[in-house]
């Protein structure tokens, strides 16, 4: 790992999130905290026609985790349910451009579980192993 | 270059720690971590090497000569313990794995037996975890309330508030002798001189003042102290409750099974005497005779010398820490009153931002809620980053943190 973690637009993101906020109308929520950092994050989801239309986070945390949630509400606005069930650990490396190596990926990997667990939620359904193996 | 201190040969101890001479990043390694765990030298090394390859076998039971070989060596580590912190007798040093399950013994074999509704347990908010959740648990069962001192603005405990709570309902008092978090040393030898007052008993969590400053648990009369070895150049997985004989005797087992009975028959069991009836099952001897080692190694530095080293480096530490922009220090200022556990914040840095871009470095540092949530909580933050010194730090080390913590502070004031 290499001081690459904390490039510009990383820290961009963490100090101007881009889709941070509440989403007064939202139809699904939900959280998650990373107990090793006590990172949090909550997700908020509008959803029409199976695709999210809206979404917005609020969180607490290390710049990894803050920056790598809000860069996810940027990249899955408009995204299937179905597509969001189906995206992992490479999609959110690749929206960061690094990798965080093995003892922060947890926090750059936490946006992603809870978008999951809204969808999941949403639909109704029981969340997979893979998704509580996230974070 | 590595300076020499008047009283400890830093550069003569470095070598006697292969880990030290790791590069970590391409960069020297900078171990700012030893409040979570020590690096351990040769000779603790060898000595759990020996016993593997030269005397392994079972202890107390075996007629054998490799067995006799074994138990004696587990047991000079036990008498050896016992004369660093000056207990009265070798049987009030039980072997656990750490200072966690010591501190558990207590709160499972005294509390239960001891512990009622309406009782009274007083802790502090600068309590490890481990010396809270048993405490939380028994209370729960019993019907009993932990009640928290708090700390000033220095991060001293509060007499008052230890004044105030400790009273006839209380049972025991415990608290940290020295603050993993804020490096705070508590003045043990009043609190327990009140607590004895009221009748309550003084348990001293031990496990951040046994390593770096000279205890002397009759002097403080603590009626329970607990330490793990890792922390003071042992190994992992070995760890001491100390107490008083007259609490032990009274107090039913904690773990039962081999090695801590006399008898058992179909219609119950006896229990062997101090310490073997808490030390249930084959024990772990290499890391006993490792801490053993370790024992020996910081005697022959003297305790009194590792604390001046300390202070020497603390003192260094905070001086030029206090000179970074927007850096926040949690403890008290004064050296004397603490140990070299140092915990900070960088402006809004996050503490997990912050120890990745001193990995970068090759400097070791801890970040989070240090087992400490309650203590996180009171002083409201999230988190924190600590820098915790030992015998063998220096202050050119303490130099490449302070360069590394200008290094972040750039970083994010882009």
């Amino acid at each position: 790992m290499s001081s690459d973690i904390y490039k510009d637009i990383i820290l961009d993101y963490y100090r101007h999130p881009r889709n941070s906020g509440d989403l007064t109308d939202a139809d699904v929520r939900a959280k998650d905290s990373n107990p090793l950092c006590g990172d949090i994050i909550e997700m908020q989801l509008k959803i029409e026609d199976g695709k999210i239309s809206d979404i917005r986070f609020k969180g607490k945390g290390c710049a990894i985790s803050q920056a790598s949630a809000s860069m996810l509400t940027e990249a899955v606005k408009g995204k299937t349910l179905e597509e969001i069930k189906a995206m992992g650990k490479t999609d959110v490396l690749n929206l960061l451009g690094i990798d965080p190596g093995p003892t922060r990926i947890k926090c750059a990997l936490l946006g992603l579980k809870v978008l999951k667990l809204a969808v999941y939620g949403h639909l109704g359904q029981t969340i997979t192993e893979e998704v509580r193996q996230l974070v | 270059m590595i300076e020499k201190l008047a009283t400890v040969d830093t550069a003569r101890i470095r070598e006697d720690f292969p880990i030290l001479k790791r590069q970590v990043n391409e960069k020297p390694l900078v171990y700012f971590d030893n409040a979570a765990t020590s690096q351990k030298p040769n000779s603790v090394i060898d000595a759990i090497n020996r016993y593997y390859r030269y005397y392994n076998a079972n202890i107390h039971r075996g007629i054998h000569k490799l067995a006799e070989e074994a138990t004696v060596a587990h047991e000079e580590a036990r008498e050896n313990v016992a004369r660093f912190i000056n207990a009265k007798q070798t049987g009030e040093i039980i072997f656990t794995r750490n200072a966690t399950e010591a501190l558990n013994l207590v709160a499972y074999s005294w509390g239960k037996a001891n512990v009622g509704k309406g009782d009274k347990i007083v802790v502090t908010i600068m309590e490890h975890h481990s010396n809270i959740v048993p405490w939380q648990l028994l209370a729960q069962e019993k019907g009993a309330t932990v009640e928290f001192v708090k700390i000033d603005e220095n991060g001293e405990l509060r007499q008052d508030e230890i004044h105030e709570l400790i009273d006839d309902s209380t049972k025991i008092v415990c608290v940290t002798h020295a603050s993993n978090v804020l490096g705070t040393i508590n003045p043990v030898k009043d609190i327990g001189r009140l607590a004895h007052r009221f009748g309550a008993l003084l348990l001293v969590d031990a496990a951040q003042s046994v390593p770096h400053m000279p205890v002397n648990v009759q002097d403080i009369d603590c009626d329970f102290a607990a330490f793990s070895g890792h922390k003071m150049l042992g190994p992992t997985g070995i760890g001491v409750l100390y107490g008083k004989a007259e609490q032990l005797e009274g107090m039913p087992p904690f773990l039962s099974g081999g090695e801590m009975i006399r008898e058992v028959h179909t219609t119950g069991a006896s229990w062997k005497d101090l310490p073997y009836k808490f030390e249930a099952g084959t024990p772990n001897i290499s890391g006993a005779i490792g801490l053993g080692a370790a024992v020996d190694y910081l005697r022959g530095i003297g305790m009194e010398n590792v604390l001046d080293h300390e202070r020497e480096i603390t003192r260094y530490a905070l001086d030029r820490m206090k000179q970074v922009q927007g850096l926040n220090i949690y403890g008290p200022m004064d050296v004397d009153h603490r140990v070299g556990a140092v915990s900070f914040n960088l402006g809004d840095i996050h503490a997990h931002d912050l120890a990745s871009i001193l990995d970068e470095d090759g400097i070791a540092i801890r970040s989070g809620h240090q087992c400490a949530q309650p203590l996180m909580e009171f002083l409201q933050v999230p988190a924190t980053s600590r820098a915790s010194f030992y015998i063998y730090n220096t202050k050119d080390e303490v130099d490449v943190f302070i360069e590394a913590l200008e290094k972040a502070r750039k970083i994010f004031a882009r």
